[in-house]
């Protein structure tokens, strides 16, 4: 579905991800750990083109998003995004929030997105926060709806970035859960967590990220009982 | 005492009333406030696009050579005073077409105001969050559709204030337009003077007529960003 190939990306002289290739399949839960500034971030935002590489090609489906003639638009309607930030649109209404983008694309009408969107609020036991704006909303309410506003969009794919580093600890698990239920309908993720406890029970494969470069990649039973590289067992050391 | 009195009301009559001297104060009100709210319009239309120019070549690097030429027109407007901008439009621009003197100074001041009201619109629309950007991006809106529907709305909330403050002084400076001739507000105290050999009434009255619009315009922008702000429920 994903398929990254000697993806390089540098901040003017700083290199942050150094010939990285990657495959994703339909329905694979994959996620990326790894010390910060190792590049995984960046890793996650150049497969929906918010980091344009600098040299290496992206391809969703057999199309290279990094072609300029590639409309990408029309990719990133498919991918879903929730970022660490929640970014959530503080001028309008929880259910103005959700029904935006399939409307303005044309994906939807009006009508059609409002009831989509009640109907997975409901699924987030958010139902009575439709008329909400964020700022009367708590971390773990309004990340949930930052996913609920992606699956508006019916995404083949969603690409998670830290999506619990910004919340208090007892919000965490709320977040979570919905992310569990989403890799339970058998939903394609990428997510980008420090979140071992999730790494460990939803993933399908587990990559250990460090200076720009994929160091290992295993499945999660393997990953953390018996890493291979020094660097890897380092890090699990430190956090486990 | 009651000499005092006698003497205030002479010479307030002689200065308003006689001869209908408020009229020349009235007709200045009329020109000062048409200059203004023409130039306001302008202003604000040139300096959106200006600003929106400017913001999305910081933002995105794109409209890199028209977002230059608009730094160069912000550059040379906030650089030379508004009164030799005005002079060079009626005196320059204008030398050999016949046009109305409140439509130059119109012009003059709108396109004054535009270089401010610019950098207004660019600095509201630069302390929206990227993340605001990204967001509508990662949801498959266009770079356009992003602006319009998600940045433009709250950067324009964020300018508001400043836009205000930019109008208020718009509103002050059309007191130069006596320099080409008009009689504004400002320059309906001459024309009294010269009659009634008296500065003071019609300074006065002057004086207080500007201070009574600007505190209505304020307490107008005041409605108008509580409207807006009604949204945020903080």
């Amino acid at each position: 579905m994903i398929s990254i190939r000697n993806l390089c990306k540098s901040f003017g002289d700083l290199k942050v991800l150094n010939n990285v290739s990657l495959e994703i399949e339909k329905g694979e839960k994959v996620v990326i750990v790894g010390p910060s500034g190792s590049g995984k971030s960046t890793l996650l935002r150049c497969m929906n083109l918010l980091e344009t590489p600098t040299s290496g090609s992206v391809l969703v489906d057999g199309i290279d998003i990094t072609d300029r003639k590639c409309d990408i638009n029309a990719i990133r309607r498919r991918m879903g995004m929730v970022f660490q930030n929640f970014n959530l649109f503080p001028n309008m209404s929880v259910l103005k929030n959700i029904t935006l983008a399939p409307v303005v694309t044309g994906l939807m009408t009006a009508k059609d997105a409002e009831a989509r969107a009640r109907s997975l609020l409901e699924r987030v036991n958010l139902s009575d926060k439709a008329d909400c704006y964020p700022s009367q909303l708590s971390g773990g309410q309004k990340q949930r709806i930052a996913i609920v506003r992606a699956l508006a969009m019916d995404p083949e794919v969603m690409l998670f970035d830290e999506p619990t580093s910004a919340l208090d600890p007892e919000m965490v698990g709320e977040v979570l859960e919905v992310m569990r239920e989403l890799a339970e309908i058998n939903m394609t993720m990428v997510v980008v967590t420090h979140e071992m406890g999730f790494a460990r029970e939803a993933a399908t494969r587990v990559l250990f990220m460090d200076g720009g470069v994929i160091v290992e990649e295993a499945p999660p039973d393997r990953f953390f009982t018996s890493p291979s590289s020094p660097r890897l067992k380092e890090f699990l050391s430190r956090i486990l | 005492m009651s000499e005092f009195f006698r003497n205030f009301a002479r010479q307030f009559s002689l200065n308003f009333i006689e001869g209908d001297r408020w009229k020349i104060i009235l007709n200045g009100l009329l020109v000062t406030l048409q200059i203004t709210f023409f130039a306001v319009i302008i202003g604000i239309v040139l300096g959106f696009a200006v600003g929106l120019v400017r913001a999305s070549n910081e933002r995105a690097g794109k409209l890199r050579f028209l977002s230059g030429i608009c730094r160069v027109y912000v550059t040379v407007i906030r650089g030379t005073p508004v009164m030799v901008q005005l002079l060079i439009i009626y005196f320059v621009v204008f030398m050999s077409v016949p046009v109305d003197k409140r439509l130059a100074a119109i012009l003059a001041f709108g396109i004054n105001s535009g270089a401010y009201v610019s950098e207004i619109f660019r600095s509201g629309i630069l302390s929206v969050d990227i993340g605001q950007t990204e967001a509508g991006r990662s949801l498959g809106l266009t770079g356009a559709q992003t602006m319009r529907r998600i940045v433009l709305p709250q950067a324009v909330k964020n300018a508001l204030p400043a836009l205000g403050n930019e109008f208020i002084s718009l509103l002050k400076e059309t007191s130069v337009v006596g320099y080409i001739g008009l009689v504004d507000l400002t320059k309906s105290y001459a024309i009294i003077q010269s009659r009634t050999f008296s500065a003071f009434f019609p300074l006065m009255a002057i004086a207080l007529i500007y201070l009574l619009l600007v505190l209505g315009l304020t307490k107008l922008l005041g409605l108008l960003e509580r409207r807006l702000r009604a949204s945020d429920k903080h």
